[in-house]
C-alpha cells in the first residue's frame, strides 16, 4: 500500500493528464523540440501572410526557424505557387496589390511594382530612383520635371500616356497600367508645357 | 549478322516505314553461298516488328528490349511514343539514335518540389537541346508533352517550323515562354489539334494577339486549353477561332472571360465535352439582359468535364444544373463556395468520377459528396487558407463521410488542418482500390486531435489494407513506427513524400531497404542523416530520384554515395541559406540524386554542386 502511495507521488500526472483543450499547447512544445532541425534557416523576423507569400518575389528569399505554429515555411504547405499566387476568390483587386510594368528607356529589362505600397508620389519616385538609379527630382505642376533627364510617365485606363503626378493619388492609382521612365528630348517635351 | 547487314537491314526499314508500309524485308544475300535465303533471324525480326507496333505499354517495351539483341532492334524501331520521366537521365542524341521512328515524346524536367518554390528558378530542364536534336531526327514528331521543362519562344519556334505534321501541344508546369512563342505555334502547325497550356506561366511581355493567329480558314483544333494565362485575351479573336473550330471537343478559357462572354462562345460550340468556364461571374457593368445560361448548358448534350470557375458568382451556378447528371470530372477548386452553394449542385452530379473542391464547402459539404457521388474515383480537396491553424473547415469528419459513401475511391489528395487515425484507418479499410493516398495536414508535428497519438497507425492502415497503393504522402505527428510500416507493406508504393517527420536515420532505412519498387523519394524537413542515405545504395540506380532538403545530411555523406555508385549524379545545391553564426556548414541544403546514362550535365548553374 505504502509503496503504491510512494509510486503515485513519483508520478508525473501532469505528464498523462487528459486534456480536452486544443492540440495547440502540445503542439507548440514539440515545435520547440522539432524545431532545431528548421534552425539553419534562421530567418528575419517576419510576419508576412499568405498574401505577401503569393508575391513572386518570396522566391528570392523568405523562410525562417520555426518556433511559433502560425509561421510561413517555404514551399508549406505544398500547393503549387501557381495555386497561391492566383487565387484570388472574386473581384479581388482592392485587396491584393495593384502591380504595374515599369519599363525604362535605354534599359535592357523592366521592372514589376506594387503601387500599394506608396503612400504617395513622392514616394514612389523616390523608389524609382532607387530602382533604376537615377535621378527624377520634383514635381512640380507647371514646369513638370524640369531639371532631370528622365520623366517618369504612365499608361492610363484609355491608353493615353500621362505625365506622373498631375492627378490625385487615388486616381492615379485606379488608372494607371504601366509605367514608363522617358529620357532625353522626349522627356523634356513633356516638361515644356506644351 | 556482321555490322554492315545490320545496317543495312535497318536503313531498308526505315525506308519502308517512310513510305507508310509495315517493313518487308527482301531476303540477304549471303557472300559465299548459292542460295538466297533470308537469315532465320531477318523473318522473326520482321515477324516481331509487325507485332510490336501493338505494343503500346513502355514497360512492356522495356521488357521486350531485354530479351536479346534483335529484340532490342526491332522493339526500337516500333517504339513510336518516348517517355522520359528525367530529361538529364539520357541526352537527346542516345535517345534519337536509339529509337529513329518516334512520333510522340514525353518530356519531363524539373522534380516536383520545384513547384513549392524548393528549387532556385534557373536550375535547369532547358528544352532547347531536345527541340533541336528532335528538328533534325524526328522530322515526323506529332506529339509533345512536357512538364516542368523550361521551354522559350525560340524552341516553340524551331518547333512549329521542324515538325510539318504537328498536332499535339500539351505543356504542363512549363514557364520561359511567351505570347510570341504561342502566336509561332498557332501560325506555323496548321494540322494543330491540341493546344494544351496547363497551370504554366505564360509571360505577356510582348503582348502578341496569338488568339488571331490561327489559320483564317478554319482549323482542326479538338482540344484549346489557357486556363492558366492570367492576362487578357483578344475575345472577338477567340470568339472567330471557336466559330470557325468546327472539331472543338475540348475548351478552357482563363479567368478574363466573363459569363456573358462565355455564354456566346457556348452557343457557338454544343457539341463541348469538356468547358473551362473562365471567371462565370458577369462583367462589371452588364448592358444587355442576362444571358440564357440554362439553355446553354441543355444544349451542351455531351458535355462530361466541367473546370474553371475562377471568380465564382454562386447565384449562377444553379445554370450548370442542366449537365449535372452527365459530368463525370468537376473542378471547383478556384470556386469560394459553401456547402448550401454546393448541395445543389452535387446531389445530382450521380455519374461522377473526379471532384475537386476547395475546403470552403467543410465537413457538410464533402458529407454531400459521400451522399450522392457513389462513382467517385479521385477527390481533391485544396485549402483556401494555407496558414497552420488548430482548426479548419475540414477535418476526419470529412474524410470519414468520404470513405463510407465513396468507396471506389482511386486517388485522394486531401488538405486539412486536424485528423485521427480513425478516419485513415476507416479509409483503409472502406476503399480497397486506393492507389493514391495523399494526407497533408497543414499543421506540422500534429497528433491525432483525439487521442493526442501520433498519425502512425493510421498510415500504416494505409499501406496494409490497400493493396494496389503505388503513390503515398505523409503528414501529421509521425515517428519511425510509421516509416517501418511502410517498408514492411509498401512493396508496390513507387512514389513517397515526407515532410517534418519521423525520428532518426532508422526511419528512412526501413523505407528504402522494404520499399523494393521505389522510384521517387521526396524528402524535406526529416531527420535523416548520411547513414540513412547510405541504407540505399544498392537501390539508386533503380530510382528515377531521390530528393531531400533541409535533412541532415552531409555533403561527405553525398560525395561518397557519388562515389559508389556509377550513373547517378548527385547534385548538391544550397539556395537562399543564411547561415547561423559559428555554424559549420557541412551540413547540404538540398540532394537531388538521380541515375543517367550521361556524366554530369552542362548546363548546371554555378550554385549547383555536382559531386
Amino acid at each position: 500500500m505504502e509503496s503504491i502511495n510512494i509510486q503515485e507521488e513519483g508520478l508525473n500526472l501532469k505528464a498523462t493528464e487528459l486534456r480536452l483543450g486544443l492540440p495547440g499547447r502540445d503542439e507548440t512544445e514539440k515545435e520547440t523540440i522539432f524545431s532545431f532541425k528548421n534552425n539553419k534557416r534562421a530567418a528575419p523576423k517576419s510576419t508576412e501572410d499568405n498574401e505577401s507569400e503569393a508575391n513572386s518575389d518570396a522566391k528570392h528569399g523568405d523562410h525562417e526557424a520555426a518556433p511559433a505554429a502560425k509561421a510561413q515555411i517555404v514551399g508549406w504547405p505544398p500547393i503549387r505557387s501557381y495555386r497561391k499566387n492566383n487565387f484570388p476568390p472574386k473581384k479581388a483587386e482592392a485587396e491584393f496589390g495593384i502591380y504595374v510594368k515599369v519599363s525604362m528607356d535605354g534599359a535592357p529589362y523592366l521592372r514589376k511594382i506594387d503601387l500599394k505600397v506608396y503612400n504617395g508620389y513622392a514616394d514612389l519616385l523616390r523608389a524609382l530612383e532607387s530602382m533604376f538609379k537615377l535621378s527624377i527630382g520634383y514635381y512640380s505642376e507647371r514646369e513638370g520635371y524640369k531639371g532631370s533627364e528622365y520623366a517618369p510617365t504612365y499608361e492610363d485606363k484609355d491608353g493615353d500616356w500621362m505625365l506622373v503626378g498631375d492627378v490625385p493619388w487615388d486616381m492615379f492609382m485606379s488608372s494607371c497600367k504601366r509605367l514608363r521612365i522617358m529620357k532625353g528630348s522626349e522627356a523634356r517635351g513633356l516638361g515644356c508645357g506644351v | 549478322m556482321s555490322e554492315a547487314q545490320a545496317q543495312m537491314s535497318e536503313d531498308d526499314a526505315d525506308l519502308a516505314a517512310a513510305a507508310g508500309g509495315a517493313s518487308i524485308r527482301t531476303a540477304v544475300v549471303t557472300t559465299g553461298g548459292d542460295y538466297s535465303s533470308p537469315y532465320p533471324d531477318q523473318v522473326l525480326e520482321n515477324v516481331l516488328e509487325n507485332v510490336l507496333i501493338f505494343l503500346t505499354s513502355r514497360r512492356d517495351r522495356n521488357a521486350v528490349s531485354l530479351v536479346c539483341k534483335s529484340w532490342y532492334r526491332a522493339e526500337a524501331l516500333t517504339r513510336s511514343e518516348i517517355y522520359i520521366g528525367n530529361c538529364y537521365s539520357v541526352s537527346p542524341r542516345r535517345a534519337a539514335e536509339r529509337f529513329r521512328r518516334v512520333r510522340s515524346v514525353v518530356l519531363k524536367g524539373k522534380p516536383r518540389f520545384a513547384d513549392f518554390s524548393l528549387m532556385p528558378p534557373d536550375w535547369g530542364a532547358h528544352f532547347a537541346p531536345w527541340v533541336i536534336e528532335m528538328a533534325e531526327a524526328y522530322r515526323g514528331l506529332e506529339k509533345l508533352y512536357l512538364k516542368r521543362m523550361n521551354v522559350t519562344d525560340d524552341d516553340l519556334a524551331v518547333m512549329a517550323r521542324s515538325f510539318g505534321n504537328f498536332r499535339e501541344l500539351v505543356l504542363v508546369c512549363c514557364e520561359g515562354f511567351g505570347t510570341a512563342g504561342l502566336a509561332v505555334v498557332a501560325s506555323k502547325c496548321r494540322q494543330l489539334r491540341v493546344f494544351d497550356l496547363i497551370e504554366a506561366e505564360v509571360s505577356d511581355d510582348d503582348e502578341v494577339d496569338w488568339l488571331s493567329c490561327f489559320p483564317e480558314s478554319g482549323t482542326c483544333l479538338e482540344s484549346l486549353i489557357f486556363d492558366c494565362v492570367e492576362f487578357p485575351i483578344n475575345f472577338d479573336a477567340l470568339e472567330n477561332l471557336v466559330a470557325r473550330s468546327r472539331s472543338l471537343k475540348k475548351l478552357r478559357v482563363n479567368r478574363f472571360v466573363n459569363l456573358e462572354q462565355l455564354h456566346r462562345l457556348m452557343i457557338l460550340a454544343p457539341q463541348l465535352t469538356d468547358l473551362g468556364t473562365g471567371s462565370f461571374s458577369p462583367q462589371d457593368h452588364p448592358i444587355d439582359q442576362e444571358p440564357d445560361l440554362v439553355s446553354a448548358f441543355t444544349a451542351c448534350r455531351s458535355l462530361v468535364s466541367l473546370s474553371g470557375f475562377r471568380e465564382t458568382v454562386p447565384d449562377y451556378l444553379p445554370a450548370v444544373y442542366p449537365v449535372c447528371a452527365n459530368i463525370t470530372s468537376l473542378n471547383f477548386s478556384y470556386a469560394n463556395i459553401t456547402a448550401d452553394e454546393l448541395k445543389p449542385v452535387i446531389r445530382n452530379c450521380h455519374k461522377l468520377q473526379i471532384f475537386w473542391v476547395l475546403d470552403s464547402v467543410r465537413d457538410e459539404g464533402l458529407q454531400a459528396v459521400a451522399a450522392t457521388c457513389k462513382d467517385l474515383r479521385e477527390l481533391r480537396v485544396f485549402p483556401i487558407d494555407a496558414t497552420e491553424d488548430n482548426v479548419g473547415p475540414v477535418s476526419d469528419v470529412g474524410l470519414q463521410a468520404i470513405s463510407e459513401g465513396c468507396k471506389k475511391l482511386e486517388s485522394i489528395l486531401y488538405f486539412c488542418q486536424q485528423m485521427t487515425n480513425a478516419a485513415v484507418i476507416s479509409m483503409s479499410n472502406n476503399c480497397p482500390d486506393l492507389v493514391v493516398f495523399r494526407l497533408c495536414i497543414i499543421g506540422r508535428y500534429r497528433p491525432d486531435h483525439s487521442t493526442g497519438e501520433p498519425m502512425d497507425e493510421g498510415f500504416g492502415a494505409i499501406v496494409k489494407n490497400c493493396k494496389k497503393l503505388t503513390r503515398l504522402a505523409v503528414s501529421g505527428l509521425l515517428t519511425d513506427k510509421a516509416f517501418s510500416y511502410i517498408g514492411q507493406y509498401g512493396k508496390l508504393v513507387r512514389t513517397l513524400s515526407f515532410a517534418f517527420a519521423g525520428d532518426s536515420d532508422l526511419g528512412l532505412k526501413y523505407v528504402l531497404e522494404g520499399c523494393s519498387k521505389l522510384e521517387k523519394l521526396e524528402i524535406r524537413d526529416c531527420p535523416f542523416g548520411d547513414s540513412a542515405l547510405r541504407s540505399g545504395l544498392h537501390h539508386y540506380h533503380n530510382m528515377r530520384f531521390l530528393w531531400m532538403s533541409t535533412c541532415r545530411v552531409t555533403r561527405q555523406g553525398c560525395r561518397e554515395i557519388a562515389q559508389q555508385i556509377p550513373r547517378v549524379i548527385v547534385e548538391v545545391f544550397r539556395w537562399n541559406q543564411i547561415l547561423e553564426e559559428g555554424e559549420k556548414s557541412d551540413l547540404v541544403d538540398t540532394l537531388y540524386l538521380y541515375r543517367s546514362l550521361e556524366g554530369p550535365r552542362a548546363d548546371a548553374p554555378k550554385f549547383v554542386n555536382i559531386l
